[in-house]
């Protein structure tokens, strides 16, 4: 039985943290990450070759973690396998424990480090979505039958800041309709454009948690409302950080203030530390979480 | 609609040409013209260079559509200079190439890369716009092809990185979902984009394709 479903069913609010499995196989510093988190956190998203960088797989390291004590979000995306292998993958997560399964199309692979390599995107995140769907009816999507059905707790991301808004919010209908059970959102840096996201995204009734991506300094804010997507830290906020003497007791504050603002809107958030997964603790501590 | 092509570079044709020392370079007067890679001044920049790098040319010209079924008969009127080469460098996209291939002997060189099958919007500026999924889907998608625009060919809208109308892939190039997004906008057509659209056929695309239109 999944926590985080439990979890998001009675009402608390939830955290959940991101874990990116190593380029290689030494394993220690991704464990020693998740044993830091494990009594902290709900669950730990184990990212999918995130921005398309071969590393570790997605479910080996989720099963190490469920080894561990660590409840985990297996993170798939579309990007590198077709319909059989993820129908497949999906099979094999059940059978190792893993039911909590966030579904993604996944970045372009000429992002990453093998720009050379066949993208696959036979299904996307939609399809994802009612793939699984359909294996826990038990059958496939040719609708062959299965031995036995598995059953998950299906989450998916949508991007608050995203303009325009609405191409987003009607895919993210799309997702709940295909089986989205919740939602992980990118980061979010203005509580107020969050809040009138979540007045529209209520009408789902499909808990939300919020991304959030500790600010480090003003150049990582700059890099981010240059590059990603649906990403934008307010100018005050640069400057906040630009101007503290401790960039990480300023880092702790803004983004403990940031979670306090929004937690009042969304059922839970998602914290993405990116290299920050040891200071987790840190920042919930400072939120008060 | 035109057949785009780009030539390939010295080192890759010299790699290939290595073992030949007398060509006969064919050019194409449509595609390759318009794309400045095949045409009759290409052809005589290309019959320089192979004959500064020591090699005979023992004719060459330029047949109006390499691609089609009268391309036989220049082939058949030009075999004795055909002849006399140790291979055939074709200046057309890979359909000039095969069907040059299919009606002479010769070892048969291609002298460009095939990219793709390009509109042209601009003069000179070519796009793709159709994959030839064998399903087409811009009956609901406002005459705008997401399977060709978006690297990501999605079906179902926009993926979280379009940033401002923009792809993730490349921020040059507007994003498939935005351009589909205004349009239907415009229409008063929305409500398309709300429709949950199956995963493509893939079988449909299945190499190679054949059609007989034969009544």
């Amino acid at each position: 039985m999944s926590k985080l479903r439990d979890a998001l069913q009675s009402g608390r609010f939830v955290v959940t943290a991101e874990i990116a499995p190593p380029k290689g196989v030494d394993i220690s510093e991704m464990l020693d990450s998740a044993h830091l988190l494990r009594d902290r956190v709900t669950a730990v998203n184990v990212t999918d070759q995130q921005s398309s960088v071969m590393r570790l797989g997605s479910l080996a390291a989720c099963h190490l973690l469920a080894d561990n004590g660590v409840e985990t979000v297996f993170q798939m995306t579309t990007r590198d396998r077709n319909r059989i292998a993820l129908q497949s993958d999906l099979l094999s997560a059940y059978v190792m424990g893993i039911e909590n399964v966030l579904c993604l199309t996944g970045d372009y692979v000429t992002l990453g480090d093998h720009p050379h390599a066949k993208p696959v995107f036979d299904l996307e995140s939609v399809g994802l979505l009612r793939a699984a769907k359909q294996l826990e009816r038990g059958s496939d999507m040719s609708e062959k039958p299965l031995k036995g059905a598995p059953k998950f707790f299906l989450g998916a991301v949508v991007t608050p800041g995203a303009n325009p808004l609405e191409p987003q919010l009607f895919k993210m209908e799309k997702k709940v309709a295909a089986g989205a059970q919740f939602f992980q959102t990118q980061a979010v840096y203005e509580p107020s454009r969050f809040e009138s996201f979540m007045q529209y995204a209520r009408q789902f009734k499909v808990p939300v948690l919020a991304g959030i991506i500790p600010l480090k300094s003003a150049g990582m804010a700059r890099f981010m409302n240059n590059n990603v997507a649906g990403v934008y830290v307010p100018e005050a906020l640069i400057e906040e950080i630009s101007k503290a003497d401790d960039k990480y007791r300023k880092s702790l504050e803004i983004t403990a203030r940031l979670i306090n603002q929004i937690r009042p809107m969304c059922d839970g958030v998602h914290v993405m530390a990116i290299g920050w997964e040891r200071k987790v603790p840190d920042i919930l501590d400072a939120a008060g979480l | 609609m035109y057949t785009i092509t780009k030539q390939k570079t010295g080192q890759e044709l010299k790699e290939s040409l290595a073992t030949f020392d007398s060509l006969y370079v064919i050019g194409c007067g449509t595609c390759a013209t318009a794309c400045h890679t095949g045409g009759k001044a290409e052809v005589m920049s290309m019959k320089t260079m192979l004959q500064e790098a020591g090699k005979t040319v023992t004719g060459w010209m330029v047949v109006p559509t390499p691609c089609d079924s009268l391309t036989r008969f220049a082939i058949e009127e030009e075999s004795d200079r055909i002849a006399s080469a140790s291979a055939v460098l074709v200046m057309a996209c890979a359909y000039g190439v095969q069907n040059v291939a299919a009606f002479t002997e010769k070892a048969v060189i291609p002298a460009l890369d095939t990219l793709f099958f390009g509109m042209e919007g601009a003069p000179g500026q070519f796009s793709e716009v159709c994959l030839q999924c064998g399903e087409c889907v811009l009956a609901s998608t406002g005459g705008i092809c997401p399977i060709t625009s978006c690297p990501k060919g999605l079906v179902n809208g926009p993926c979280g990185g379009t940033k401002e109308g923009k792809c993730e892939v490349d921020a040059s190039r507007d994003c498939a979902w935005t351009l589909i997004y205004n349009r239907l906008k415009k229409q008063g057509r929305l409500d398309l984009m709300r429709k949950i659209q199956s995963p493509k056929d893939f079988q449909k695309m299945t190499h190679p394709r054949r059609a007989s239109v034969i009544a």
